[in-house]
C-alpha cells in the first residue's frame, strides 16, 4: 500500500492536490509557496489532472476565482503565503461567509515589513478569526494528511466551510523528508466525489449569492456561523478515524507527546514540536517529567480537550512563532490561556516568542524553556511571564 | 413580517427563489420623489429606457403611472424628460410635502 517517498512539502502537498483532482485551481505565486503551486500546474499542463488553471493576476484575484469556480459547483484549491494571503483577506471573509468549502495550502511566512521570506506564523495567525478552518502541520507527512482530509472535513454536509493546512515555510516546505504517498484510487475514494448543494451554474434551478444583509439578519448569520464551527471539531475526529483506517496514521485535535504523566509541559505549534520533542525526552533521561501538546485544529480551537490535556501539569510554556503588537502574549498563548482559565487551580503560564522571520529555532533554546518550566514549577513563581528568546540585545 | 430566527436560514445567505428581489420595496428609500405632468408627456419612453429599475410600467407602447414601490428617487427619468415646448413631462419633488 503506497509509497515511501524522499519529498519537500510543497511536492507533498502538490501530490495530495494532483490525487484529489480538483475541479479549479487559481493561484498567484508567493514565496516559499511558489514551488508548491508550480508543481501542481505542471500536473495540468501534462494532463495528469483534469484541474481548470485560471491564470490571475494577483492573490486577490485568485480567491475571488477560487470563490467563483466553488459557487458555481466545482471542487476548488489553491496556495499561498504572507502577503499573499494578506492580499486575500477581504475574499477570505466572503469565502467563509458564503460556506464555500475551497481548500487552502498556506505555506507560513513572515509579513512585510521588514521584508521577509522565511518561516513564520504571522501570516496564519492574522487570518485566525476570517471564518475558515485552520490545521496546522509539523512536518511533510503531516501536510500532506491534512490537505487530504481538510476535502473531507470542508465539504462535510454539515460543515461547507474553507479549509487551509498550514505548514511552516522552507523549513518544510523546501526540506526533503522521508514521507508515504497513499494510492490514488484509495484517496479518490476517500475524498469522494463533491456535490455543491446550491451550484451557481444549475440554471434550472437559480440561486444568487452574495445578498446585502443589513441589521435586520447578519448578527443571525454570524450565529449560524458560529454553530457551524462548533461541530467541526467532531468531524475532524470522524474523518481521522476513517483516515487512520486507511493509512495507519492517527491523528487528532491535537498531538501530545509525554504529557499524561509530565509536571511541565510545552506547547508549540508545527515544526519546532520536533525539535522540543528531541528536549523533551533529554529532560525525561534526567528524570525530569517533562511534555509536550502540539495543537492540530487551531481553528475552531478546542479549548474544553486542550485544557483538559494540560490542567495537571505544574507549569506550561507557549511557545509563540508570532507577536500580537500591542497584544499582551502571543496568539497562541491567548488560546492556551483561555483553554485553562475555567480551572480553579491551573498550571503557572507563561509565553516566549521565538523564530520570528525564519529565526532558527535550536535545541538550546528548547532546553533552556525545559529548564526555566522546571524552576518555575519548583519554586512556584514565575520569572518573566513573557519574554523573546533568541534574540540578540 | 416576522423575522427568522438564525436556525432557520439559508447556508451562506443563499437565496434560492428566483426574483424575490420583489419582495424588497425599496422605495422606501426614496428622499425626491418623481411626478409625472400627464399633458407635458409626448411618450418618447426616454423614461422608460433610462429607468435603472423597472419603474416605468409601459403597456400597449404607452407609458402608465410610476410604480413607486421600487423608484429610489434618483431622478434620471426627469433628468432626460425632453417634455413638451419646454415644460417637463417630469419634475421630483421632496417626499413628504
Amino acid at each position: 500500500m503506497g509509497k515511501i517517498v524522499a519529498v519537500t512539502g510543497n511536492e507533498a502537498v502538490a501530490e495530495a492536490f494532483r490525487q484529489v483532482n480538483p475541479d479549479v485551481c487559481a493561484a498567484y505565486p508567493i514565496t516559499p509557496s511558489t514551488d508548491l503551486m508550480q508543481r501542481f500546474s505542471s500536473f495540468a499542463n501534462n494532463g495528469k489532472v483534469k484541474t481548470e488553471m485560471i491564470l490571475v493576476e494577483s492573490e486577490h484575484s485568485a480567491m475571488s476565482a477560487c470563490i467563483g469556480a466553488s459557487a458555481g459547483g466545482g471542487r476548488v484549491v489553491t496556495a499561498t503565503s504572507s502577503q499573499g494571503m494578506a492580499l486575500m483577506w477581504e475574499e477570505l471573509f466572503i469565502a467563509s461567509g458564503t460556506r464555500l468549502p475551497i481548500v487552502m495550502a498556506l505555506v507560513n511566512r513572515a509579513l512585510s515589513a521588514p521584508l521577509n521570506i522565511h518561516g513564520d506564523h504571522s501570516d496564519g495567525m492574522g487570518a485566525r478569526d476570517c471564518g475558515w478552518i485552520q490545521l496546522w502541520s509539523e512536518n511533510a507527512q503531516e501536510a500532506y494528511d491534512n490537505a487530504i482530509q481538510s476535502f473531507r472535513i470542508a465539504e462535510h454536509l454539515d460543515i461547507r466551510l474553507p479549509a487551509m493546512t498550514c505548514l511552516d515555510g522552507f523549513i518544510i516546505s523546501h526540506s526533503i523528508e522521508r514521507i508515504e504517498y497513499l494510492d490514488d484510487a484509495l484517496v479518490k475514494n476517500f475524498v469522494g466525489e463533491y456535490k455543491q448543494t446550491n451550484p451557481l451554474l444549475d440554471v434550472d434551478n437559480p440561486v444568487s449569492y452574495g445578498p446585502l444583509i443589513l441589521t435586520d439578519y447578519y448578527m443571525e448569520y454570524r450565529r449560524a456561523h458560529a454553530e457551524v464551527m462548533s461541530k467541526v471539531k467532531g468531524v475532524v475526529l470522524d474523518v481521522a478515524k476513517d483516515f487512520e483506517k486507511m493509512s495507519g496514521r492517527k491523528y487528532g485535535l491535537f498531538e501530545t507527546y509525554r504529557l499524561e504523566d509530565a509536571e511541565i509541559g510545552i506547547v508549540v505549534l508545527n515544526s519546532a514540536a520536533g525539535t522540543t520533542k528531541d528536549a523533551v525526552d533529554m529532560f525525561r533521561d534526567k528524570g525530569i517529567k517533562a511534555g509536550l501538546l502540539k495543537p492540530r485544529l487551531f481553528r475552531p480551537f478546542p479549548y474544553e480537550e486542550v485544557g483538559e490535556a494540560l490542567k495537571h501539569l505544574k507549569a506550561v510554556c507557549v511557545l509563540d512563532r508570532a507577536d500580537a503588537f500591542g497584544a499582551s502574549y502571543g496568539p497562541l498563548f491567548m488560546e492556551i490561556a483561555s483553554s485553562l482559565y475555567q480551572y480553579g487551580q491551573r498550571p503557572l503560564m507563561m509565553n516566549k516568542i521565538y523564530g520570528l522571520g525564519g529565526r532558527d529555532y535550536m535545541p538550546e533554546q528548547a532546553e533552556y524553556v525545559l529548564s526555566d518550566l522546571v524552576e518555575t514549577a519548583k519554586s512556584g513563581k514565575i520569572k518573566t511571564i513573557r519574554e523573546y528568546i533568541g534574540v540578540r540585545e | 413580517m416576522k423575522l427568522k430566527g438564525w436556525k432557520e436560514l439559508k447556508p451562506g445567505a443563499v437565496v434560492t427563489e428566483p426574483g424575490s428581489a420583489l419582495k424588497f420595496k425599496t422605495g422606501s428609500w426614496r428622499a425626491y420623489k418623481p411626478k409625472w405632468v400627464q399633458e407635458n408627456c409626448i411618450n418618447c419612453l426616454f423614461c422608460w429606457i433610462y429607468c435603472p429599475d423597472m419603474s416605468i410600467p409601459v403597456k400597449d407602447g404607452k407609458r402608465g403611472e410610476f410604480d413607486y414601490d421600487y423608484c429610489k428617487g434618483c431622478g434620471i427619468c426627469a433628468l432626460e424628460c425632453p417634455g413638451k415646448k419646454g415644460n417637463k413631462a417630469i419634475v421630483m419633488e421632496e417626499e413628504g410635502k
